[in-house]
């Protein structure tokens, strides 16, 4: 250290930082397991110790440190991450590619911890349900009577114990079924969420799991890890695009609430779009980085091919991190303007 | 209350300012030597006045101002400067710097004191003395303080007691202590500048401060304003934005927005020395850290800080010290050294303290050091800059701006030490420019010198072809042909002419491109206007020899003439020769006719801007314009009559082959041409010398 260097710094380290984040997804997942079953803690065990494993080996090629790296744990938040946006009871090679190439084509070809410019999860997640999106598309039933042996039968075996039925295991989400029921035609929004897959909110089950990201996130924000503006901003372009849509044809286009309550937007606003890496550093750029994640969310669910898109919405958003913050800088202490291009 | 003005980012680390004011200012005896650097202030290093064994007063002036940007030296007690040479100094460096080295005779017997009648003291007056006193900012950046006394009125002056660093309290336990002589700076300083109002600024965590120094001010239209406590609220830009809403950007004085700061300690030894004529000698540091009795003590300038430390009870003398705070403070790499002006705060490092930095990680791109930096930068930027070298694009986001207050150092989660990487980028800058500039001055010498090699070899190209002009002239005279031989010898007349035109342009040319590098090199010796009237002396004096060396070639021609009255005396042979001469005489004078022409066009614009700078007013410059025009005019003339007798020689050439045939009216017309041309020549010499001349 240099004899000019600042002498103190706050007790910090990317370490605390990656282990309050895991903190604040336990809520989120102890609703998971509780709708799902213990599926969820298996895809979430099967993905840490691909993703350690991945890194510690490829570090290991690229000749580097391999124990720093690894107690940054920014590698298991990756890992957590992708194992909640997967399908909890997907069978357990599809966690693993999905980490697999998170870790090494998402994070450590492009030079490991803070160079990526995808958000790695979404990387993996994309890879998967652009290659399996039949797999991607099969949920578990929540609150089927599925026990956890059962469960770990069907994710190592792909098979069941007899006399389970294999709807407990391959239903689809809802956003699915909507996008299916409404292309079928017949059947306006409000009767198709008659069905008892929407729950009372959209989403039965996937609602409260989506809260408690929501709280999650909250609780990252009151301690100052992620911003107010990017996860705002998402919501706010989540609302952009699917109220008017929803005013407009009710009948036709889900409402707003329905939008925040599946798929991964809660999950995506506190966590995903809030990811600093791959995410714009401009306080302006937050704003138009979340709103245009929350926008493109609900653009590619209404007219897009997939059944969830936060994926996508975010990796769009990533190419365009670059240009955003360049344009956005702030201005300079004393300095007119500030934005320049 | 006045409104307050928040600016962005800062921290709250640990104060740590309680260990060492617990305790009034204590007094110290004198140590036993006292190491003096010269280098105390910002600027120039100041000259030293005394020699090795002289004794001297207390007050006494040790080292003179050198330059504006440099105040005085002092001694700090009386007795005898025992050394003068390189001596270790607090900074970073390490390199040690000249200091004064005075062995104390313990009397501390001052010398004359003369204080300053500041009321009726002009500012000239006011800044001279302080700098001849040694007063600088004693806020850590110790800039020289008359030069901040310069621009009056002042619609503000801001009092500098926000103290925002951790473990810093001199400033503290001065103002609580000492707040009426602060008061006392105050009013000289807000005389001076004839500031509008007066604004002092104290962090709120100090109370007692703030009410010892709103009971000074009773009675006074200054005001003392409660800041919140946020580290860099001290900084003279972020106090100045904080008590008046003025952002200074970076290059900017800050006087220019009618503004100006300075520190309480500043204004107390401003007080000292204006009313008690009592040089800079002495301040208050703040010795805290692993010292068994940490506190605030009046030190003379120059103790050495071992020896200061052990006064306050460092144990172990291999102790890391910082000195200043925390956050923008040195460890000293010798505790030789002795105190200097700008020693605020000595801090003896313990691990308890100063845990050792976690390693640095990657830059995950958090923000947290952009949404704490008071220059609003963006600090992960400038650090991928820095880092990749790309020093353009770091300068391009204002690198510059930054104040290296370390506020995105202390918060970065990946605990990069990113000033660090800011000073390295800024030095690598620095450096490179550094080099360009001392190239392009190698590059302006190497130009000069080409000059100069360039004129010297036109001139001597001159004189050869003017030597060469005689020895055919003189060849010329044994020729047949008369018309031949007169007109060889113009035709070489006139290419010197050309040759003297040519270097004239050329050295004007020069002249001219030289002005600019020139100027702009001399930034503090001749102004522009006289480098103008010395290079268009120059260039004139260049001109003026081209003119007489024209004028040299076309007497050269003389000579030739007569010879040709006698063309009879020449046989066949010569005839013949002379023919083929003549020819080739017949063909280079129609070409130096119309080069003679073409450079008496060239030669005259240029010589009224040349003479401008000699000439004062219109009419001179009018005469000379219409002199030029009817110099122009003549030269013209000059050229086409020279063009006509070249030509008028032509008939005579294919008779030379038969010489016996043209006889001696031929002979004669030929010879008078020749006179005419060479008449005509002379008057175009004449003319382009009056020319060149105006
Ligand atoms: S605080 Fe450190 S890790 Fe965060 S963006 Fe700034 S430099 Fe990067
Ligand atoms: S050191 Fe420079 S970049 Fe860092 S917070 Fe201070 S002003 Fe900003």
């Amino acid at each position: 250290m240099s004899r000019h260097a600042t002498h103190i710094a706050q007790p910090v380290t990317v370490s605390r930082v990656m282990l309050k984040v895991l903190a604040a997804l336990l809520p989120g997942i102890a609703v998971s397991v509780y709708c799902f079953g213990p599926g969820v803690l298996v895809q979430l065990l099967l993905a840490t110790l691909t993703a350690l494993g991945a890194e510690a080996a490829v570090l290991r090629l690229r000749q580097r440190p391999v124990a720093p790296a690894l107690a940054d744990l920014s590698a298991v938040v990756t890992a957590w991450l992708l194992a909640l946006s997967m399908p909890p009871l997907g069978a357990w090679w599809m966690i693993v590619v999905a980490t697999l190439f998170a870790i090494v084509l998402g994070k450590q070809l492009y030079g490991g911890l803070g160079n990526n410019p995808f958000n790695p999860a979404m990387v993996g997640f994309a890879v998967m349900i652009v290659s399996f999106p039949a797999q991607m598309a099969a949920w578990g039933t929540p609150l089927a009577a599925l026990d956890a042996t059962a469960q770990l039968q069907w994710i190592f075996t792909h098979t069941l114990p007899a006399g389970s039925s294999v709807d407990a295991v391959s239903s689809a989400t809802p956003l699915d079924v909507l996008k299916t029921g409404l292309l079928q035609g017949g059947q306006d929004v409000a009767q198709l969420l008659l069905q008892p897959r929407f729950g009372q909110w959209g989403n039965a089950g996937g609602e409260w799991v989506a809260l408690a990201w929501a709280l999650g996130g909250l609780w990252l924000w009151q301690q100052k890890l992620i911003p107010w503006r990017t996860p705002l901003a998402m919501l706010a372009g989540v609302l952009a695009v699917s109220l008017p849509l929803w005013l407009w044809q009710p009948a036709h286009y889900a409402s707003p609430l329905f939008h925040l309550l599946n798929g991964a937007t809660l999950l995506a606003a506190g966590f995903i779009v809030t990811d600093p890496i791959s995410g714009s550093t401009t306080p302006l750029g937050r704003l138009i980085f979340g709103f245009m994640v929350g926008v493109l969310v609900v653009v590619i669910r209404v007219f897009g091919g997939f059944p969830d898109a936060v994926a996508f919405a975010v990796l769009i958003m990533n190419m365009a991190v670059p240009f955003i913050d360049q344009t956005t800088q702030p201005r300079v202490f004393g300095r007119k303007g500030g934005r320049h291009a | 209350m006045s409104q307050l003005y928040d600016f962005h980012g800062g921290i709250h680390p640990p104060q740590h300012k309680d260990a060492a004011t617990g305790r009034p200012i204590q007094q110290l005896p004198l140590p036993p030597q006292l190491y003096i650097a010269l280098a105390q202030s910002v600027g120039n290093p100041a000259r030293p006045t005394v020699s090795v064994g002289q004794p001297v007063l207390k007050g006494q002036q040790l080292a003179e101002p050198d330059g504006r940007l440099s105040a005085a030296v002092h001694a700090p007690t009386s007795g005898t400067i025992t050394a003068i040479g390189p001596h270790p100094f607090a900074h970073p460096s390490g390199l040690p710097v000249a200091t004064i080295t005075l062995a104390p005779d313990g009397l501390d017997s001052w010398q004359p004191r003369s204080p300053l009648a500041w009321q009726d003291a002009s500012p000239a007056q006011l800044r001279s003395h302080l700098q001849d006193m040694g007063v600088v900012g004693l806020g850590g950046a110790v800039f020289p303080t008359h030069l901040k006394l310069g621009a009056s009125p002042l619609a503000t002056l801001v009092v500098n007691g926000a103290e925002c660093e951790p473990f810093i309290s001199c400033d503290d336990m001065l103002m609580r202590e000492r707040a009426a002589g602060i008061v006392d700076g105050i009013r000289i300083a807000a005389h001076a500048l004839q500031a509008g109002q007066v604004l002092i600024g104290i962090e709120d965590n100090k109370p007692q401060a703030i009410a010892a120094m709103q009971a000074a001010c009773a009675g006074t239209p200054y005001r003392v304003v409660s800041i919140p406590t946020k580290y860099p609220s001290g900084g003279a830009k972020q106090l100045i934005r904080l008590l008046t809403g003025i952002e200074v950007p970076h290059g900017t004085r800050a006087t220019d927005l009618g503004v100006q700061c300075l520190n309480v300690g500043t204004l107390y030894a401003m007080a000292r020395a204006v009313l008690h004529g009592e040089p800079l000698l002495s301040r208050v540091v703040t010795v805290t850290g692993a010292v068994a009795y940490a506190a605030n003590y009046e030190v003379a300038i120059g103790t050495p800080l071992a020896w200061l430390l052990q006064q306050a009870g460092m144990a172990d003398a291999q102790t890391e010290v910082i000195m200043g705070g925390p956050m923008m403070g040195i460890t000293l790499p010798d505790l030789h050294a002795g105190l200097p002006k700008a020693g605020n705060c000595l801090i003896a490092k313990s691990a308890a303290l100063f845990p050792p930095r976690p390693p640095e990680q990657a830059c995950i791109r958090c923000g947290d050091c952009a949404s704490v930096c008071p220059a609003q930068l963006q600090p992960m930027d400038l650090f991928w800059f820095a880092k990749s070298r790309n020093f353009g694009k770091a300068q391009e986001r204002h690198l510059f701006d930054c104040i290296e207050c370390g506020a995105c150092s202390y918060v970065c989660p990946s605990q990069i030490p990113l000033v660090d990487y800011y000073r390295f980028a800024k030095s690598e800058i620095w450096a490179a420019e550094r080099d360009k500039k001392n190239a392009s001055l190698a590059r302006q010498r190497h130009e000069f010198r080409q000059f100069r090699i360039e004129r010297d070899k036109s001139e001597k190209a001159a004189r050869l072809a003017a030597r060469a002009a005689e020895q055919a002239a003189k060849l010329a005279s044994q020729a047949a042909t008369p018309a031949a031989a007169s007109t060889a010898p113009a035709a070489s007349g006139m290419d010197d002419a050309k040759k003297a035109a040519i270097a004239a342009a050329l050295a004007r040319a020069a002249a001219q491109k030289e002005a600019k590098p020139l100027s702009e090199q001399h930034t503090s010796g001749l102004d522009d206007a006289k480098q103008a009237a010395i290079q268009a002396a120059m260039a004139r004096a260049a001109a003026r020899k081209a003119a007489s060396d024209a004028a040299k070639a076309a007497d050269a021609a003389n000579p030739d003439s007569p010879p040709a009255t006698t063309p009879a005396q020449t046989g066949m042979d010569d005839a013949k020769r002379a023919a083929i001469e003549a020819a080739m005489a017949r063909a280079a004078a129609r070409k130096a006719a119309a080069d003679a022409a073409k450079a008496a066009d060239a030669a005259n614009p240029d010589s009224p801007p040349a003479a401008a700078p000699t000439q004062t007013g219109m009419d001179d410059a009018k005469r000379a314009a219409v002199e030029a025009a009817m110099a122009r005019a003549a030269a013209r003339k000059a050229a086409s009559d020279a063009a006509k007798a070249a030509d008028a020689a032509n008939p005579d050439s294919p008779p030379a082959t038969t010489p016996t045939q043209t006889g001696m009216d031929d002979a004669k017309r030929a010879a008078v041409e020749a006179a005419m041309a060479r008449a005509a020549a002379r008057k175009a010499a004449a003319q382009a010398q009056k020319d060149a001349s105006e």
